[in-house]
């Protein structure tokens, strides 16, 4: 056999694009609907948060002292609320603030579980102890009363403060199963191989640890977009979370509700908006998991 | 052959679940007395075909066609008179004895309730013919043991106290479902003994569903081959294994490694996979791995035809299916002549090993009651391009001695020397070093394989770790290395049957050009068609590659194929270690004696007239291990000794000694005996 040989047709030859893992998983999430319709949906939100504000006339500071609490028209798209402020400024500008304040939440809640729930049950010993020792603290904590004493620094521009302290609040229980998962994966002889190849561990949990528990990581991020929506909704509602005059979902469904009877556009355009984000995240939620697990994209075509 | 009516005929049989027919087309009878071998690979539908026949399926299998016991006709029946007839006139013996004991009563009510189902006596003498029963299966104490439960049972008096139960109503018929496959060998040839022990007590027909043709040719009076939910080709023993007609049959037979033949011959693999029952061909199912096939076999599926007495095969080309006079084979070149070891480099050097573990009970409080001694003191070496076979079976500690290896730490006692560097004295630059040059490959290939990565991942991991550099055409070399296609980096595991993936693991074995591989029974997974090729290509990289093998195996046939040395290692200690072929033909040490004479081999002739040595009992526990030679509690030898020469083997522990140029034995009492013939030798 004469390697050269081989060699050289090789080096003629074009090679393909080499089918990593990271391409495999993105060629398969966009090539399911339920992925590409989730991605356009959200995509579309943000589009609609960001770039919707420039074509309306109002700010959400904005006031308008001759139209109080009117029904949708030609001048105001979504109508007024009480105060005279444009509907359709201050929903998208407290969709901008809910979607990043959620996503981001959720994301970094899931990565924080991930990290330490895997590093915990993977090396074991001391940082095992300490990790889940930190993990408990957590979880016994008053998370609400703590978010509601800090409310006052989330003001002004601080909403990245915001975003860290709730998902500091979220990701203990996920925390706590990956760690046990992460214990008994750690047995599988693929683990072992990559041991044996020398892979340092580290690598290893990022590498096989973390995707082979893909599943329940992606479920979980869903659910905390909703969750890390909601705890800011309702800290909102009682006046700690987002702070005035700047607006979230939370503050808007908060005054929506007391006139949502008499003046539904109050209320029903928030929400809308609300359950389809929700809905945008749970397929891309969907279509990622399927994406990551091999098993899933056979059922499918069958 | 024994004459009479067939007490057990099944008619074509057909199961289908769903759109996936799984049987198309059984049919065979047994008479009293006969024992019926049905042989097929994973997924040929022969544990369905028992299954169906016992009446013992899901109610989504849709069964037809007609199966008489005693003239009674069972498909379609009530189950009130299938239950009637389990147990009592067909009974069956599973390959997981443990799943067919309930856990929470003892083996003796179990084995007294079934007596008492069937049959109209009162407790006491159920329970006397319990133990009654469990002596005849050879359990000893049965008085005692018929108190004990299931878990404190090992797996081979499991698998007797399971036999017991089946014969407790003198049964027509007993199904056989693998039931030696889970067991060890010596364990194997007891159980077999104990079959037939079983069958001459009750004269009952037994039905033997296995893969293994070695267990069937000295067992079966019948054989039936089954592949892709039919059968292929049924007949007497001897027609099967010397006067077979189709080529699947050929085929197979061609491609076991077998104990009792030198080393260094390919085996004959069957090139490609099984078919899925879903994706049939049109044809005869084994058109597509068929070497005899011609145009006209993919146009309608063969029959089964009558191709001479007794004797059907369903092919079209019969006729010019070479037959195999016993024997035939065995003209092969000489070995190759293994050069001296002295020259060659040192890749791995074990001196004195020794693991222990602690033996912990307690759930809340945990104590420690004892320790267990894995490893006791282990050496050998290998030398660059050898390969060394570690054999025993389940507990002698082999697979502890290769994750010791493969931890490179300090061992608890002894030293490990991989490469010319002592693990206990490692550096990580050093350790990172050996990681590269020594690699491993396991037995479950796709447990060792990450489900969630792209085969392209797989094969680039070690050259990402060790920074080698272009990686995409690296991993295109190494799956056509091993034989597969490049197209296939894009594909996940789980996409590939078990010999693709094994030929996967391999190639990320090789992906750093190692110069050290350990095997930790890279076959035993595999179907025997699969397995050959994986066989054939490790033996075709080690001398392309200029490799080193430490090849982990319980299956002393594979190991003499592939190894150039053997260690047998017994209750964490090595037995007897040499040249392959000085051990196989001459073995030394009553253990390795009795190990190679409880191998069935797949010839009836043989099989027939050959000597076998049982062991007693089962393995001692590695946390109580016998004073003086461990093996003294089940030697045979041992048993034949004067008692002053008895003091000896109980009070100092044997070490290896060197008896013979490389062949080292540890027995005070070693003494050549030749317990498998060489092929050639016999029939010259
Ligand atoms: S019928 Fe043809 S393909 Fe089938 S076994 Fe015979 S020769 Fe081979
Ligand atoms: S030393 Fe004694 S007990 Fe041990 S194997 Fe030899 S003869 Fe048997």
């Amino acid at each position: 056999m004469s390697l050269q040989e081989e060699e050289l047709a090789e080096e003629l030859r074009q090679p393909p694009r080499a089918p990593s893992r990271l391409r495999m998983v993105g060629g398969r999430f966009f090539g399911s609907t339920q992925g590409r319709i989730g991605f356009a949906v959200l995509a579309a939100m943000f589009l609609l948060a960001f770039v919707g504000p420039l074509f309306s006339p109002w700010t959400y500071t904005d006031k308008d002292f001759t139209a109080f609490l009117q029904p949708p028209s030609a001048e105001h798209w979504f109508g007024t609320l009480q105060t005279g402020a444009d509907v359709y400024a201050v929903t998208l500008r407290g969709m901008q603030k809910s979607l990043i304040v959620g996503l981001l939440a959720a994301l970094l809640s899931t990565a924080l579980a991930a990290t330490v729930g895997a590093f915990a049950g993977y090396f074991a010993g001391w940082t095992d102890r300490t990790l889940s020792w930190i993990t408990e603290l957590l979880l016994v904590l008053p998370a609400f009363l703590i978010l509601a004493i800090m409310s006052p620094l989330f003001g002004d521009g601080q909403w990245v403060l915001f975003v860290v302290m709730l998902a500091l609040f979220l990701w203990m229980v996920t925390s706590k199963i990956v760690r046990g998962m992460t214990i008994s994966l750690k047995q599988r002889e693929y683990i072992q191989a990559a041991r044996f190849m020398g892979v340092p561990p580290v690598k290893i949990i990022f590498r096989h640890v973390i995707p082979n528990l893909s599943s329940l990581l992606i479920v979980d991020a869903t659910l905390n977009v909703s969750a890390a929506i909601l705890t800011e909704t309702s800290l909102s509602y009682f006046g700690f979370g987002i702070q005035p005059p700047d607006v979230s979902f939370g503050t808007l469904i908060a005054d929506g509700a007391k006139t949502a009877v008499y003046a539904p556009w109050t209320f029903w355009f928030v929400a809308a908006l609300l359950v389809v984000t929700v809905l945008a995240v749970n397929l891309i939620g969907d279509a990622l998991r399927d994406a990551f697990d091999p098993s899933a994209a056979r059922k499918v075509r069958r | 052959m024994t004459a009479g009516e067939p007490v057990l005929e099944v008619r074509d049989l057909h199961v289908t679940f769903g759109d996936v027919r799984a049987v198309r087309g059984v049919s065979y009878a047994v008479r009293p007395g006969e024992v019926l071998g049905i042989v097929g690979e994973s997924g040929s539908g022969k544990s369905v075909t028992s299954a169906a026949v016992m009446g013992l399926l899901p109610p989504s299998a849709t069964v037809t066609g007609s199966v008489r016991l005693r003239g009674q006709e069972l498909i379609g029946a009530p189950e009130k008179r299938l239950t009637a007839l389990r147990g009592k006139t067909i009974s069956m013996v599973f390959q997981d004895p443990l799943s067919a004991l309930t856990p929470v009563y003892r083996v003796g009510d179990q084995i007294a309730e079934a007596v008492r189902i069937h049959q109209k006596v009162t407790k006491e003498q159920a329970m006397v013919r319990a133990v009654e029963l469990l002596d005849l299966v050879g359990i000893p104490n049965p008085g005692q043991r018929a108190l004990g439960f299931p878990h404190e049972f090992s797996g081979g008096m499991r698998q007797r106290a399971v036999i017991a139960m089946a014969i407790a109503n003198d049964p027509d018929v007993i199904i056989c479902d693998e039931p030696t496959t889970a067991l060890d060998v010596t364990i194997q040839a007891q159980v077999l003994e104990v079959l037939k022990t079983a069958q001459r007590e009750t004269g009952a027909a037994i039905v033997m569903i296995t893969h293994d043709l070695g267990v069937v040719a000295g067992f079966a009076d019948r054989v039936l081959v089954m592949y892709a939910g039919r059968p292929v080709e049924v007949g007497a023993v001897d027609d099967i294994y010397y006067r077979m007609r189709m080529p699947y049959t050929v085929g197979l037979l061609g491609s076991i490694p077998r104990v009792d033949r030198g080393g260094r011959q390919p085996l004959v693999p069957i090139e490609g996979a099984p078919p899925s029952p879903a994706a049939l061909p049109p044809g005869c199912p084994f058109e597509p791995r068929c070497p005899m096939a011609v145009e006209e076999c993919s146009v309608a599926e063969p029959a089964l035809l009558e191709v001479g007495p007794g004797h059907e095969a369903a092919c079209i080309r019969w006729a010019d299916v070479g037959v195999r006079p016993p024997g035939r084979h065995a003209a092969q070149a000489a070995a190759a002549v293994r050069g001296g070891r002295g020259a060659q480099e040192v890749v791995l050097r074990v001196d004195g090993l020794v693991k222990q573990y602690p033996l912990m009970k307690g759930s809340l409080f945990k104590r420690r009651v004892g320790t267990v001694h894995a490893v006791a003191g282990i050496s050998f070496d290998i030398r660059q391009g050898e390969t060394l076979g570690l054999v025993g079976e389940s507990g002698c500690g082999k697979t502890t001695t290769l994750m010791e290896i493969l931890e490179l730490v300090k061992p608890q006692d002894g030293r490990i020397v991989v490469l010319g560097q002592d693990t206990a004295r490692l550096a990580a630059g050093d350790r990172m070093a050996i990681r590269r040059d020594m690699q491993v490959v396991f037995q479950d290939p796709l447990a060792s394989l990450d489900p969630r990565m792209t085969v392209h991942d797989i094969l680039a991991e070690p050259l990402r770790t060790h920074r080698r550099g272009d990686t995409g055409s690296r991993v295109r070399e190494l799956l056509r290395l091993v034989g597969l296609d490049e197209s296939h980096a894009a594909r996940y595991p789980q996409d590939f049957s078990g010999g693709q993936r094994q030929r996967i693991g391999i190639a990320r074995a090789l992906a750093l050009e190692p110069k050290l591989v350990v095997l930790d029974e890279p076959v035993s997974a595999l179907d025997v068609s699969i397995q050959a090729g994986v066989i054939n290509l490790l033996d075709a990289l080690k001398s392309r590659l200029g490799l080193s093998y430490l090849f982990v195996a319980h299956d002393l046939a594979v190991v003499r194929y592939i190894a150039d040395r053997v260690a047998v290692m017994y209750l964490g200690r090595i037995a007897e270690i040499g040249q392959v072929d000085t051990v196989y033909d001459g073995p030394m040490h009553p253990y390795t004696q009795a190990l190679l004479s409880a191998i069935p081999l797949p010839d009836p002739e043989r099989e027939r007239t050959r000597r076998r040595i049982l062991l007693d009992g089962d393995l001692p526990s590695p946390a109580d291990p016998p004073s003086g030679c461990r093996f003294r509690t089940r030697c045979p030898k041992f048993r034949t000794l004067a008692a002053n020469e008895r003091s000896r083997c109980v009070e100092s522990e044997p070490e290896v000694r060197a008896l013979a140029q490389d062949h080292g034995v540890a027995c005070h009492y070693a003494e050549k005996l030749e317990v498998v013939q060489n092929h050639e030798e016999s029939h010259p």
